[in-house]
C-alpha cells in the first residue's frame, strides 16, 4: 500500500492542509499530520523559516541589511561595543556590525549544512543501491569501507580531507565553501549508504517486490518505482541528522582554524574571534554561539519530529 | 578452544587489517596534498630544499617511502616531524599524557552523570525530574563542546572567576600522578565539563530508554510481587540489565572525546596531543600529521575491542555468533 501511493501526487498531497474527505491517505500525509501534532518540531520548523527569511532575504532590505558584514568603523567607541539599537548585537574588535556578520554566518551554516547533505544523499544512493544490488563485490567492498572509517574519528577524516583539497587550482574547490561542502561530504556519506543498502537488501525480500517481478516488471522499474520510494523515510530522517552534525563539523573546523578563510565570517570563526577578546566583551561570543546552538537544536528537533511521524514504531 | 578466546582473537587479528587501510589511506592522501613541506613564501636555494628532502626521505620513490613508513611505524617509529627536527614518537609521549587524562575524567564524568540523570529520568517517567532530564540530554546532544565551553568560559571563569581558562592543571608526567601538587583543579572543571557534555547527553538518553525497557519486563513484576523493597528492585535487578545496551555507546563516545580533545585543547590552551595535530595540520607537518592519525586510530581501536570484548562478556550470545 506504502509503494503506490508516493510519488509526486502524493508528495503534493503530503503538503496540502486537510485531505479530501473519502480520499484514502497516503503515507506522505499520514506523517505530516502526525508531524504537526509535534510541537517541538512545529517549533523548530518555523524558527528555521524565519531565521532563514532574515538571513538571506531579510539582510537585503532595512533594517536588518544596514550594514555589511565586513564593514569596518574605527571611530571612538564604535569597536567592542555591546548591544544597543544601531549595532542590535554590538560590534566586534574591528568595529564590524555583529548582527550583519552573524547573518553571514548562518548562510555560511545552512549552505553548508544542506550542501553537504546533497551530496551525501547522492553518494549514499549510488554506493548504497550499488551495494545491495551490484552482488557481491560491492557489497564487500561498501562494509570495508564502513569498517575503516569507523576507526577514524569524523573530525581528523574531514580535515585530512581538508587538506587534499586545500590550495588546489581545480576547477570546483577554489571556492572556499564548496571545498568544506565536498570535505565533510566525502567523509560522512556512510551511514546514508549503509541505510540504504540495508532497506534495499530487505525490501528486495518482501512480497511487493515479488509481485512485481512476477508480473514481469522490468529489474530498473521495480528499483526506481517500487523499492527506492520505500526507503526514502529513513534516509529523510538520516539526511535531516546529518544537516546540524555538518553545521557542527563546519564550524569546529573553523573554530580550530581550519575553515572558510577571513573575511568570511563563519559562525566557528566568529565564536573563535571573540573568544580571543572575551574579556573585554562577552557578547561577541554570546551571539554567534547561541545561533550555532539555535540551528542545531532546530533543525534535531525537526529530525526527532520527522523520525517519530515517518516511522511510528520507534516512538 | 574456549569460544570467549576465539571470539577475542578473531576481532584482535581484524583490527590488523584495519589498521593498515588507516595508515595507507593517509599515507597517501598526505602524499596527494598539494605543496611540500617545506613550500614558503620565499623559495629556499636549492641546496638547502635537497638537503631536506634527503633528511626526511622525501627524496626517494613514493613505494619506497610507503615501504619505510610502515616498517618503522610497525617498530613504533613514527618518522620525523619537520618542525624542529624532534620525532613524533617523542611528541605523542611527551603530550598524550594530558590528553589522556582529559579524556579519561571526561568519559568518568559522562559515565557517572550520564547514567544517574538517566536512571532518574526512567524512574521518575512523565515527572518533572524526567523533563529536565529529556531537556538536559537534548540540549547537550546537540550543542557543540566549544559552544558549550565558551558559555562556560563566559560565566564561571569571566563572570565568577571561579576558574582558569588557560592550559592544564594535571601533571605532565606520569611520576606527579600521585603527587597532590602537580594537580590544580581550577584548570581542569571547565575543560573536563566542555568536553564531557555530548557524551553525558548520550549516555543519559540511553540509560534512560533501557531502564524503561527493563522497567517493563516481566522479571520485574515478579520481583515487585514477591514484595522485594523498591531499591533493591532498582539497583539489583534492573540498572544491571539495564547497562548492557549503553555499552555499545562506549565506542562512538570514544572517539567522540578524540576529536572533542582538538577542539577543546586548542580553546584552553591544553598542551596536549589533540591541539598538536591542530598545529601540525595548520604548520602542514605531514609526518605529524600521519603518526598522530595512526596512533589516535589504534587508540580507537583498541578502545572499540574492549567494548566488543566486554559486550561478550556481558551477553554471551555475541561469542557464538
Amino acid at each position: 500500500m506504502a509503494a503506490d501511493s508516493t510519488g509526486a501526487a502524493a508528495l503534493a498531497g503530503a503538503f496540502e492542509a486537510e485531505p479530501a474527505l473519502g480520499r484514502p491517505r497516503g503515507l506522505w500525509s499520514d506523517a505530516w499530520r502526525r508531524l504537526r501534532k509535534n510541537r517541538l518540531a512545529m517549533f523548530g520548523l518555523a524558527a528555521l523559516v524565519v531565521i532563514a527569511l532574515v538571513a538571506f532575504v531579510g539582510a537585503h532590505v532595512e533594517p536588518f541589511g544596514r550594514y555589511a558584514p565586513n564593514e569596518q568603523n574605527y571611530s571612538a567607541g564604535a569597536r567592542q561595543a555591546g548591544p544597543s539599537s544601531a549595532h542590535w548585537f554590538g560590534t566586534d574588535q574591528l568595529g564590524r556590525d555583529l548582527f550583519a556578520r552573524v547573518l553571514e554566518g548562518v548562510r555560511i551554516s545552512v549552505e553548508i549544512g544542506l550542501g553537504t547533505q546533497v551530496i551525501v544523499l547522492i553518494i549514499g544512493l549510488l554506493v548504497g543501491g550499488s551495494a545491495a544490488l551490484g552482488g557481491r563485490f560491492f557489497d564487500n567492498l561498501l562494509m570495508r569501507v564502513t569498517d575503516i572509517t569507523y576507526a577514524f574519528p569524523d573530525l581528523l577524516a574531514i580535515i585530512l580531507v581538508r587538506s587534499v583539497l586545500v590550495d588546489r587550482t581545480w576547477p570546483v574547490v577554489t571556492n572556499p565553501r564548496v571545498l568544506i561542502i565536498l570535505a565533510i561530504a566525502l567523509v560522512s556519506w556512510t551511514t546514508v549508504a549503509r541505510l540504504i543498502r540495508g532497506q534495499m537488501l530487505s525490501l528486495a525480500e518482501r512480497d511487493f517486490v515479488l509481485a512485481a517481478r512476477a508480473l514481469g516488471a522490468p529489474r530498473w522499474r521495480i528499483v526506481f518505482q517500487h523499492m527506492l520510494p520505500n526507503t526514502l523515510s529513513p534516509v529523510i530522517v538520516a539526511v535531516t541528522f546529518g544537516v546540524p552534525t555538518a553545521i557542527f563539523a563546519e564550524a569546529a573546523l573553523a573554530f580550530i582554524g581550519l575553515g572558510i578563510p577571513p573575511p568570511a565570517a563563519s559562525l566557528g570563526t566568529l565564536v573563535s574571534q571573540g573568544y580571543a577578546y572575551i574579556e573585554n566583551n562577552v557578547w561577541n561570543v554570546i551571539f554567534p554561539a547561541a545561533a550555532v546552538a539555535l540551528l542545531m537544536l532546530c533543525f534535531t528537533f525537526v529530525g526527532d519530529g520527522l523520525r517519530d511521524a515517518l516511522d511510528p514504531r520507534t516512538r | 578452544m574456549d569460544p570467549m578466546a576465539a571470539y577475542a582473537l578473531r576481532r584482535l587479528l581484524w583490527a590488523v587489517p584495519v589498521l593498515w587501510a588507516v595508515a595507507t589511506i593517509t599515507f597517501f592522501l598526505m602524499h596527494a596534498v598539494p605543496g611540500g613541506p617545506f613550500t614558503q613564501d620565499k623559495a629556499l636555494p636549492p641546496a638547502v630544499n635537497d638537503a631536506l628532502n634527503r633528511r626526511y626521505h622525501l627524496d626517494k620513490p613514493v613505494w619506497e617511502q610507503y615501504g619505510l613508513y610502515l616498517w618503522d611505524s610497525v617498530h613504533g617509529d613514527l618518522g620525523l616531524s619537520f618542525q624542529g627536527d624532534r620525532s613524533v614518537t617523542e611528541i605523542i609521549r611527551n603530550t598524550f599524557f594530558v590528553t589522556a587524562q582529559l579524556g579519561v575524567l571526561g568519559f568518568l564524568v559522562a559515565v557517572v552523570i550520564g547514567m544517574t540523570l538517566g536512571t532518574m529520568s526512567a524512574l521518575n517517567h512523565n515527572g518533572p525530574l524526567d523533563y529536565v532530564g529529556v531537556a538536559f540530554s537534548t540540549i547537550g546532544a546537540s550543542v557543540p563542546s566549544f559552544i558549550m565551553g565558551a558559555f562556560l568560559v563566559i560565566f564561571f571563569a569571566v563572570d565568577l572567576g571561579w576558574f582558569k581558562t588557560l592550559g592544564w592543571g594535571g601533571p605532565r608526567h606520569l611520576t606527579g600522578l600521585l603527587d597532590p601538587f602537580a594537580w590544580d583543579w581550577r584548570r581542569m572543571v571547565l575543560p573536563v565539563v566542555a568536553i564531557s557534555t555530548l557524551p553525558t547527553a548520550f549516555i543519559a538518553r540511553i540509560t534512560r530508554a533501557s531502564v524503561l525497557e527493563v522497567l517493563n519486563q516481566d522479571y520485574i513484576r515478579t520481583a515487585r510481587a514477591k514484595g522485594l523493597a523498591e531499591v533493591r528492585v532498582v539497583l539489583r535487578h534492573t540498572i544491571k540489565n539495564a547497562m548492557i545496551p549503553v555499552l555499545t555507546l562506549m565506542g562512538p563516545i570514544f572517539a567522540n572525546l578524540v576529536a572533542g580533545s582538538f577542539i577543546i585543547e586548542t580553546m584552553f590552551s591544553i598542551p596536549g596531543l589533540g591541539r598538536e595535530l591542530v598545529n601540525a595540520v595548520i604548520r602542514r607537518d605531514y609526518a605529524m600529521i600521519m603518526g598522530t592519525t595512526l596512533f589516535f586510530t589504534l587508540i580507537i581501536t583498541l578502545a572499540n575491542l574492549a567494548v566488543d570484548l566486554a559486550y561478550a562478556v556481558v551477553d554471551p550470545r555475541i561469542r557464538y555468533r
